[in-house]
């Protein structure tokens, strides 16, 4: 029995340790902003988040080691492993809020819609780009939350939009079947209410397909159904191991690739390649460069990952999902630019970094002049649309890599607004006390 | 030595039969008692609040619900996560639809519903047993589940299919939405887990918690002494559905504010019964130390290398801390298949007998 005695000894003293740790708050660096990611790297959307997580980590990482920082003040990363888990993201969220965190980027419309709320109480804005409540665009509600460039509504719009303009026309659309394949969770259901409502009013039938994350590798009901009802287009919304799984399957009940279209976060590259030669012709929505032709991602190579910063295989660099990381980290580093130059302090805090965000200007010179001409769509934020609702393009697999295949199509944003608008109001209603913006707007 | 009981003497049967007939028990007890209602919050951040103590005690007292019915009445269930899941939908409406009463008193009253639906599901446990058993709540879990994803009335018509907690106060104080204090929540979810704890320690010595007992032991025995084996049975499945409908609405109004109905899948119910197996069948206190075990040890491993300044990958520490656990978890089975709850009883014994054992 001497070594339970020991073992209760040992857990003893180290419990000990670890909550006088945990009891005293960490003490953080002066003279750096501190950034927390929220990655996942393990668990069953890992094949995704793991390319998001190394664009982010890289491009802020190069910039401390190419410029110093911003603005002459190192960033200060840390990266929390959230596992697409609500509850593990919102306790990553409490164990670093309090050390000074500028910005969360949740990537997961689960953990985003739990940090919401809190953004206001904690004065810590919300960045989730391209993702999570597609209501949060409407800054008057949502003073603290940001997803540019588009919502997921915007999304929807440009998918009807595109298949409009495969058919001649949106009027065409009448009577057509349009199948909606997506992650039954918060994710997938977010478009729903925009695709019903162009349903209506194109005439055309929305088909939908849920697919539940236990079920997310086994979809063969669901396209056995696809194949019983042959819709003439299908689209996707789906993440991690549902869309490798989702384009298997198309292939193999030979769905005509060309008619199938992901969202952008169904865009990878490895989801693609899944399908094998099949899956030529697949296309899926983006808003983030492709290819790895850009200066800065140049930098990145040179600066982080040829030097053993990083964990990222060189090779995806210039990955759809890694591109995508890398824009979300440059809208950071840019919001932290603009919030120094609006307040003119060095180190920033949330709510600095809430009015830079909202003043964010992210035009073409600039781009250019981060080395990412041609990356992505102009972005400029306001205090009314924390969206942009900025035009995306239809990328298409050609069997080996993406290959844009479109221009920049606007959404229907005088369709998606008014509704957006709706929305906002009716959370804030649901949510009542909702409390009203008395943030001051920085434009 | 330290734990010994010569010398006290009992002078009526009331005193013998308190629910603490030794001093060193009372005394104990009444250090955990001043450490959660003084100490803890006096010193301790809102992150060990929210994310160490409240998730603690919610999973303790679902530990707590799941072992009356598979500890003290030996009827297995998997359908733990979906009877949580059930409290929390309950409460969710009820405050929705009484928008000004006291959400404490929704959340306990919400522990009813899931109440009934648990009787109901019990209902096969007067015809099979054991794991057959397990495979019937199995079903209740996936049911209550695609419940939960596909009747929009549940959560109000939300498009994203989550509930999320309102704003609500309660004597003046802001006791849920994201404006309530982690202190406030922390003492909601201290003081409902320890009455149902304290009541139930009371419930289960008594003639209910023998008779649950009683079946669990031998079943054709106990009807023989006169046991009626469908109200006990049922009454287990209530009263431990009960807890867990409280537990589960308590870990969306005070922990979560907001969950998906995939915070209420599978593995939830997995991860109480393993606090209730590791913690020790048929023991409350075990349930506290199931629930310490699983939940807050892993949260302390992720962020000791953090606290101490060593800089490992974030997945990494992932990985090292379900491997950690996963051994832990086998070696404290093999040390003990009894679980904590065994493991201190025996280091209870060792104290009486020290120095000189025998």
């Amino acid at each position: 029995m001497k070594s339970i005695k020991q073992i209760a000894l040992g857990t003893a003293v180290a419990l000990g340790v670890g909550f006088s740790g945990l009891a005293t708050t960490v003490a953080q660096a002066e003279d750096a902003n501190y950034v927390p990611l929220l990655t996942y790297r393990t668990g069953p959307f890992a094949a995704s988040g793991i390319h998001i997580a190394n664009g982010m980590h890289d491009y802020l990482k190069m910039l401390n080691e190419r410029d110093g920082g911003i603005g002459g003040v190192k960033l200060e990363l840390e990266e929390c492993e959230t596992g697409y888990n609500a509850q593990k993201g919102v306790e990553c969220y409490e164990a670093t809020k309090g050390k000074g965190a500028l910005v969360y980027n949740p990537y997961s419309t689960g953990i985003t819609l739990q940090l919401i709320p809190k953004a206001g109480v904690d004065k810590i804005p919300v960045l989730s780009m391209g993702y999570g409540l597609s209501a949060a665009a409407d800054g008057s509600v949502f003073p603290w939350v940001f997803n540019v460039p588009d919502t997921y509504w915007d999304g929807a719009s440009v998918v009807i939009k595109y298949i409009g303009e495969q058919e001649g026309g949106l009027d065409n659309l009448k009577g057509k079947k349009i199948g909606y394949i997506f992650l039954d969770a918060g994710y997938g259901r977010e478009p729903i209410p925009l695709l019903e409502q162009l349903a209506e009013k194109y005439g055309f039938e929305l088909l939908q397909y849920p697919v539940g994350v236990k079920e997310m590798q086994n979809q063969s009901s669901q396209w056995l159904n696809v194949r019983r009802d042959r819709p003439d287009y299908m689209v996707m919304w789906g993440w991690g191991a549902m869309n490798p799984t989702a384009i298997k399957e198309a292939v193999k009940i030979r769905f005509p690739m060309d008619k199938f279209i992901g969202v952008w976060w169904s865009a990878g590259d490895d989801d693609a390649a899944a399908g094998g030669e099949g899956a030529k012709g697949y296309k899926a929505m983006n808003f983030s460069g492709v290819g790895s032709d850009f200066p800065a991602l140049d930098d990145i190579k040179k600066h982080v990952v040829d030097a053993g910063l990083s964990s990222t295989d060189a090779s995806s660099i210039g990955g759809t999902l890694y591109n995508r990381g890398v824009l979300n980290s440059v809208i950071i580093a840019e919001g932290i630019r603009t919030a120094q130059e609006l307040t003119g302090k060095k180190v920033i805090t949330g709510e600095d970094m809430r009015m830079g965000l909202e003043a964010l200007n992210l035009d073409e010179a600039r781009l250019k002049e981060l080395g990412l001409a041609g990356f992505a769509h102009p972005m400029k934020v306001t205090c009314e649309d924390h969206a942009g609702s900025h035009p995306v393009f239809i990328q298409e697999w050609d069997g080996k890599q993406w290959r844009q295949a479109s221009g920049w199509i606007e959404p229907m944003t005088d369709l998606v607004r008014p509704l957006l608008e709706a929305a906002a109001a009716e959370y804030a209603e649901k949510n009542a006390p909702w409390p009203a913006r008395t943030e001051p707007c920085p434009n | 030595m330290f734990y010994r009981e010569a010398g006290q003497f009992k002078t009526s049967y009331k005193a013998d039969q308190a629910l603490m007939p030794i001093l060193q028990d009372r005394v104990g007890l009444l250090v955990i008692l001043a450490v959660a209602f003084v100490v803890i919050p006096v010193f301790a951040n809102d992150f060990f609040l929210t994310s160490i103590m409240i998730p603690f005690l919610v999973f303790s007292l679902a530990a707590i619900g799941l072992n009356v019915l598979t500890g003290f009445c030996g009827q297995l269930s998997l359908g733990t996560g979906a009877f949580m899941g059930v409290g929390a939908y309950a409460a969710y409406k009820l405050t929705s639809i009484f928008p000004d009463a006291n959400v404490i008193l929704m959340v306990l009253l919400s522990g009813v519903f899931s109440a009934a639906i648990g009787a109901v599901f019990g209902l096969p446990s007067l015809r099979i047993k054991g794991l057959y058993l397990a495979v019937t709540t199995l079903a209740a879990q996936f049911f209550l589940e695609w419940c939960f994803i596909r009747i929009p009335w549940l959560y109000n018509y939300n498009a994203s299919g989550a509930i999320e907690i309102p704003h609500r106060e309660a004597f003046g104080v802001v006791v849920s939405g994201a404006e309530a204090t982690p202190i406030v929540r922390y003492f909601i979810v201290l003081g409902i887990t320890a009455l149902i704890a304290y009541l139930m320690a009371n419930v289960l010595r008594g003639r209910i918690g023998r008779s649950w007992m009683m079946i669990r032991d031998m079943d054709i025995a106990a009807e023989l002494m006169g046991i009626r084996p469908l109200q006990t049975k049922l009454m287990a499945f209530a009263v431990s559905s009960y807890i867990c409908g409280v537990a589960g609405a308590m870990m969306v109004f005070f922990w979560l504010n907001a969950a998906e109905p995939s915070s209420y899948s599978i593995s939830l119910s997995f991860q109480i019964l393993f606090m209730v197996i590791l913690g020790g069948l048929g023991s409350l206190s075990g349930a506290f130390m199931g629930a310490a075990f699983i939940w807050i040890l892993p949260v302390f491993l992720k962020f000791i290398p953090g606290t101490i300044g060593i800089n490992v990958a974030a997945e990494t520490v992932e990985h090292i801390t379900f491997m950690i656990v996963g051994a832990l978890i086998i070696f404290f089975l093999i040390v003990e298949p009894h679980g904590f709850a065994r493991l201190w009883q025996i280091a209870k014994q060792k104290l009486r007998v020290w120095p000189f054992p025998y």
